[in-house]
């Protein structure tokens, strides 16, 4: 049979060809049948938003045809460009992510470390089995939890500082702009060091032990050896996920800052997202609200094509 | 790791040890202490829990709060709603997934790179939270129960773990059943489906977290339908409502309130919103581990 197919691929022709894919389509209808509907379903989820993003270069009014929207070419990106509450969020979406991708990134890798070097198996796994506990928790809850936490009434937090003499009354941590974008990374790093650290870990268990053996052999101390052997066995680890992560960058999505906000932090914790849904969903400019959503697809788009033209000259792979 | 006993057992490595046993330690308990303060204030007292101090366990113990909560006739409701999208949203994403993981690992299937590539574009880029918001408004469902399952049935990257868990199994079943006459579907259903046990349950875990503890889409399509709220949208108002940009919409909550200290009703919502989740994660353990390593890898 397939030796009967090459033989005819030699002599066909272009009509051949054509009649060849048809009967390769009617062997494959049962894959057909199960992928093409969920093409058309991820085709209306997902990309029939792309078309709205024509409604940028409109006055878009909700209830009339397409057709008979007024353009108006890059009206609502000048807009955009012109107002100062833009370069805010610009500047708010850049620093959290920017903040977050640090610590989301250092923080694991040092547990997984330190985890590593845990000899009581039991011990090691009860830790990390508690340590996931709060990546399964929804964002209300934690933000629930960090505002509790550091309630100026009876927050845990405050009543530490209070007894350890750092402070003489309750200090407003929710209430302090300059402070949210830390509270926002440090709730981040909480929820997410346990579940990050999943792949350093089992990237440090294909280490070979022979390794170990030998450097002890030597006589390496124990933080030499996390130095020189483990660390450096998960390099490739590292890199890759940080190249990954950095064309996520600026897709922070806007969660966090939407349940740990308040008007009293909002010059800290409005987000492009946030703005967005602001300044364009809420008041009902629904194509100024698109053009700061194709901004920010557009820089993520940017920055993905960055960080895989960083990935292949490292690694000479793509991931795209 | 008993033979280490060279000469340099030495100080250095005792302080070594030191140090990591107290940085595990210290991972404990920050993780712990807000469950268990949490867990304590809503089983305290609420007029004792104002006078302040409590830590991880309660004083004046009561179940007085959870009966209060329970009173609440939305927290019914959404509960029933969270329970039923976690259900039938989890079954379908699984179904989906694997589905469509199966014929992308199928190397003879003519569509195979174009639904592939189409898929993980949606991974990178996305219309944006308005034109989305607009399509749900243009296909009527806004304040139906279907927007918190349709839109979010096909998840590339559980496409994605699901085939690189399938490009695992050994091709040569397949090509047995093959030569028996089975069509592909039945191949999937019968040969695919229960080998890819581990991964499906991964998938399912990820999908079921993700929808009990969604609350946004409540929020933004079905905060009209009173019918439709889910337990993290209950929660989330509770939570906002005495922060200082107040909801007018928790009313009905602050009505529960003013029984007992708004402090006690939210940390018992709380309870109530985590505890299935405590429950039911450390037994998935093994399998989510699993996952998250064969995701990486391949995606």
């Amino acid at each position: 049979m397939e030796a009967a197919t090459t033989k005819e691929r030699k002599t066909e022709t272009r009509y051949g060809r054509t009649g060849r894919f048809f009967r390769k389509a009617l062997q494959n209808r049962w894959l057909y049948a199960m992928s093409l509907p969920f093409v058309v379903w991820v085709f209306v989820f997902s990309y029939l938003p792309l078309w709205g993003w024509m409604m940028a270069f409109q006055r878009y009014r909700p209830g009339r045809p397409f057709s008979e929207q007024e353009w108006v070419g890059l009206e609502h990106f000048r807009a955009l460009f012109q107002d100062d509450l833009f370069y805010q969020a610009l500047r708010n979406t850049l620093a959290m992510s920017l903040m977050g991708l640090v610590a989301g990134f250092v923080v694991p890798i040092f547990f997984a470390l330190m985890l590593n070097e845990v000899r009581q198996m039991l011990f090691k796994r009860f830790v990390q089995t508690v340590s996931y506990l709060p990546h399964f928790v929804s964002w209300v809850v934690v933000a629930g939890i960090v505002t509790k936490m550091l309630s100026t009434e009876g927050g845990p937090v405050n009543d530490l500082l209070l007894w350890l003499g750092v402070i003489d009354q309750p200090y407003q941590f929710m209430a302090k702009g300059k402070l949210f974008w830390i509270i926002v990374t440090l709730a981040d790093v909480w929820k997410e060091t346990g579940w990050n650290a999943i792949i350093y870990l089992a990237a440090i268990a294909g280490i070979g032990p022979e390794l170990y053996e030998a450097a002890r052999v030597d006589g390496a101390s124990r933080l030499q050896q996390m130095w020189h052997i483990t660390l450096p066995g998960i390099r490739t680890t590292i890199v890759i996920l940080l190249i990954m992560s950095i064309g996520h960058l600026i897709s922070i999505g806007f969660e966090k800052q939407f349940l740990l906000g308040n008007n009293l932090v909002r010059e800290y914790s409005q987000v492009l997202d946030l703005y967005a849904l602001n300044y364009g969903l809420g008041m009902g400019r629904f194509s100024f609200g698109t053009a700061i959503n194709i901004f920010n697809s557009v820089v993520s788009v940017i920055l993905l094509f960055a960080a895989n033209g960083i990935f292949k000259r490292v690694t000479r792979e793509s991931i795209m | 790791m008993g033979s280490r006993g060279f000469a340099k057992s030495s100080l250095s490595d005792r302080l070594f040890d030191a140090v990591v046993y107290l940085y595990a330690a210290f991972v404990l308990v920050i993780t712990l202490y807000p469950f268990l303060h949490v867990a304590a204030i809503s089983l305290n007292d609420s007029i004792d829990t104002v006078r302040g101090g409590i830590t991880i366990y309660p004083r004046k113990f009561t179940l007085k709060n959870y009966e209060v909560i329970f009173s609440y006739q939305h927290l019914g409701t959404g509960f029933r709603n969270s329970a039923l999208r976690t259900l039938i949203g989890t079954a379908l994403g699984v179904i989906s997934s694997s589905m469509i993981a199966y014929t992308l690992s199928r190397k003879d299937f003519q569509g195979r790179r174009f639904v592939s590539v189409f898929l993980a574009l949606t991974m990178y880029v996305s219309g944006g939270l308005i034109p989305f918001f607009l399509l749900i408004r243009e296909l009527n469902m806004m304040n139906t129960f279907a927007v918190y399952i349709l839109p979010g049935i096909v998840s590339a990257f559980n496409v994605f773990v699901v085939r690189s868990f399938i490009d695992g199994l050994p091709y040569a079943l397949q090509e047995s059943a093959k030569i028996d006459g089975a069509n592909d579907f039945t191949i999937y259903w019968r040969i695919i489906l229960p080998l890819t046990k581990p991964a499906l349950a991964t998938i399912a875990l990820f999908v079921a977290v993700g929808h009990w503890n969604s609350w946004f889409d409540t929020y933004l399509f079905n905060s009209q339908a009173e019918h439709l709220t889910t337990l993290q949208y209950e929660l989330m108002k509770v939570l906002q409502s005495t922060q200082s940009n107040v909801d007018y919409r928790a009313r009905n909550m602050t009505e529960v309130m003013a029984q007992i200290s708004p402090e006690s009703v939210k940390m018992a919502i709380t309870m109530v919103v985590t505890l299935p989740i405590l429950f039911v994660y450390p037994f998935l353990q093994r399998y989510f581990v699993k996952g998250m390593t064969l995701g990486a890898v391949k995606s």
